[in-house]
């Protein structure tokens, strides 16, 4: 259901509407959430080029990574950076955050570190805290390089725990309602490291949320307790590997819930639809079981001639006329000396002829030693 | 005689397969230890490995929040590398912050404006390297609870501080290696700042006692998590490794589990 996420933010926003957010979460016992978040850009921005999505182009808020790591990122998986200088922009908070090189540049001792090949498509934020500022260069990052006014534009900030380290949640909340609420902006995601914050922060921007993607391990440490390295064999069971929970939120207030094993196998992320957590579990443990001799599985002949076996208290349709075996008639018509119960067994033939009854007798060797059960009270539970 | 021979530890890193580029650089690795096992050792054993002849143009800028130069000097005389040394041929710059951050209240600017300048010396000490050192430069810090506590518990000055470090990592392919003690936040509820700090490594080394309990031969175990690890093909994955050790005089030992008693 990856894909129905990025197809979500592909279709992008009916008019009037606001854009479809999706967030993408993850702890630190599971902190894949980045290979989510890259897994997305590179989906949308495939989309994109491809010219089969509602948006444009490309804004990209970097606070975690250098506008460099993303062109590289996206080269490497084969989307065409060269011509990005007309659909992707990224607006680099990640370089000089709070204008410390800044500062040391203005004092003349300045260090020549813009190595970064990406200086074209990027735009240094030097305040993270003033908001406002942020949220104006994203627009004007969007509408400035995107050829046509009413072409819209997608955004990815790829890391909201830095916003809300230098602004307080309802300011970074009312950014991102004003992005989503932005008529030239199709579709917007990020990324929140959810262990770093309250409940009621996780929980404010989730509403913000049309779709919420939870990157959870695949099995939780005892007590819940995050990052416990205690537990070898359960540590080595997440490592590399965890499931993906997406929530879908419709229009109509209906609610849809979808879980997704995934494997990082560097450089990207594989993703494999299964119905229930078990079965993801399954999945993902089957390569950790040891190889067997013997298999429990039916093979293909197997199921076929099981399928072929006459059952005696089936119809075949076979033209005969229907017999059904009354078990009970028979055991009326048999004197027996059944003492305690009786089983029957039919042979697969005998359904058409006189039925042929099995008896097992039962005699209690209590009987001659009345006082067993009063002994053995456990045995009588059993 | 330096020591050659690949441990435990050092496959644990990738720094078996290639020193040329050094398989740390742009990586931030993270050293986590408890009381009941210091993993100390961890950094100086790195700290000497990245020294050594065979990588002749790594260069260490070590902030020492926690011990003067002499006690790394003596440790690391044991181990078979001269520190002084070393600060002699330029390859080894040791930044007493003992000294120079703690008595900072009687500047005009905050604690942060301490952090401010320090990074300011980390990045003019690099910008005077030669140039074919400047890329591969590594930043040790010792400890990281000790930068807190020079920021007078401002987690969010030592974090701002830590992603300037980390920006020199992606633009100058400088490595970052810190000490950190993780029992120190284990009575709160959120350790927002250790965590914060976990999602910005890519090498987790983590030192534990034994759940088994104390042992003569073993002294601990070590486990590595690696992300992008690369291997000998040059590819890279994921890799977690654990095996224990036992610290001796001029060295460790580094072993599977199930090998000694």
């Amino acid at each position: 259901m990856a894909e129905s996420m990025c197809r979500t933010l592909r279709d992008g926003s009916l008019e009037g509407e606001q854009a479809p957010a999706l967030t993408i979460k993850d702890i630190t016992a599971s902190p894949f959430g980045f290979h989510v978040f890259s897994h997305v850009l590179s989906q949308l921005s495939s989309f994109i080029l491809a010219s089969k999505s509602q948006s444009r182009g490309m804004v990209i808020v970097a606070f975690s990574r250098s506008p460099s790591f993303y062109v590289d990122l996206l080269k490497r998986r084969g989307i065409d950076v060269n011509s990005s200088h007309k659909w992707i922009q990224i607006l680099d908070c990640y370089s000089d955050p709070l204008g410390w090189k800044y500062q040391l540049m203005g004092s003349g001792n300045c260090m020549d570190v813009s190595h970064e090949t990406s200086s074209n498509l990027s735009r240094v934020c030097k305040d993270v805290k003033d908001l406002d500022k942020l949220y104006s260069m994203i627009l004007e990052l969007g509408k400035g390089k995107f050829y046509r006014r009413k072409d819209r534009f997608s955004v990815a900030i790829d890391s909201i725990n830095e916003m809300l380290r230098h602004a307080s949640t309802p300011t970074v909340a009312g950014l991102l309602s004003n992005l989503r609420s932005h008529e030239q902006i199709s579709s917007i995601f990020w990324l929140l490291h959810s262990d770093l914050h309250e409940v009621k922060v996780t929980s404010a921007l989730e509403y913000l949320s049309s779709v919420v993607a939870s990157v959870e391990p695949l099995h939780q440490t005892a007590g819940g307790k995050r990052g416990d390295l205690e537990n070898l064999s359960l540590l080595e069971q997440n490592f590399g590997k965890g499931k993906l929970q997406v929530r879908f939120k419709r229009r109509n207030g209906r609610v849809r819930v979808v879980n997704e094993g995934f494997h990082i196998d560097q450089p990207s992320s594989n993703f494999t639809s299964v119905l229930s957590e078990d079965g993801l579990a399954n999945q993902i443990n089957q390569s950790l079981l040891p190889k067997v001799q013997f298999d429990l599985e039916l093979s293909e002949k197997e199921r076929i001639d099981r399928a072929k076996v006459v059952l005696p208290f089936e119809h075949q349709g076979n033209g005969e006329p229907i017999h059904i075996y009354d078990v009970f008639q028979s055991f009326r018509n048999v004197h027996t000396d059944v003492y305690l119960s009786a089983v029957v067994f039919l042979s697969p033939t005998a359904a058409k002829s006189t039925p042929v009854l099995d008896k097992f007798s039962f005699h209690n060797d209590n009987d001659n030693n009345p006082s067993y059960f009063e002994k053995q009270p456990d045995n009588v539970l059993d | 005689m330096e020591n050659r021979a690949l441990n435990l530890l050092d496959e644990a890193l990738g720094l078996g397969y290639q020193t040329d580029p050094w398989p740390l650089r742009g990586k931030v690795v993270l050293i986590e230890d408890c009381v009941e096992t210091s993993g100390c050792f961890v950094l100086h054993q790195l700290l000497k490995r990245t020294l050594s002849s065979q990588s002749p143009n790594n260069t260490v800028i070590f902030l020492a929040f926690s011990h003067p130069l002499s006690h790394y000097d003596r440790i690391l005389r044991k181990l078979g590398c001269n520190l002084v040394a070393q600060r002699e041929n330029g390859r080894f710059f040791f930044f007493d912050m003992l000294k120079l951050l703690c008595p900072d209240e009687k500047e005009e600017r905050n604690e942060k404006g301490g952090f401010i300048s320090l990074y300011w010396k980390i990045q003019n000490t690099i910008r005077a390297l030669p140039e074919n050192n400047k890329n591969h430069a590594t930043i040790m810090i010792d400890d990281m609870s000790l930068m807190e506590v020079a920021a007078h518990g401002s987690s969010d000055h030592v974090l701002d501080f830590m992603h300037y470090c980390h920006t020199l990592t992606s633009e100058l392919g400088c490595s970052l290696i810190t000490l950190n003690h993780e029992d120190i936040y284990t009575s709160m509820e959120r350790p927002a700042f250790m965590l914060q700090i976990k999602y910005l490594v890519d090498v987790l080394i983590k030192a534990e006692p034994l759940a088994t309990g104390l042992a003569a031969d073993v002294h601990g175990q070590l486990t590595v998590l690696n992300w992008g690890f690369c291997n000998v093909k040059g590819s890279s994955n994921n890799k977690m490794s654990n095996f224990h050790f036992k610290v001796k005089e001029n060295s460790v030992e580094y072993f599977c589990p199930g090998t000694r008693t």
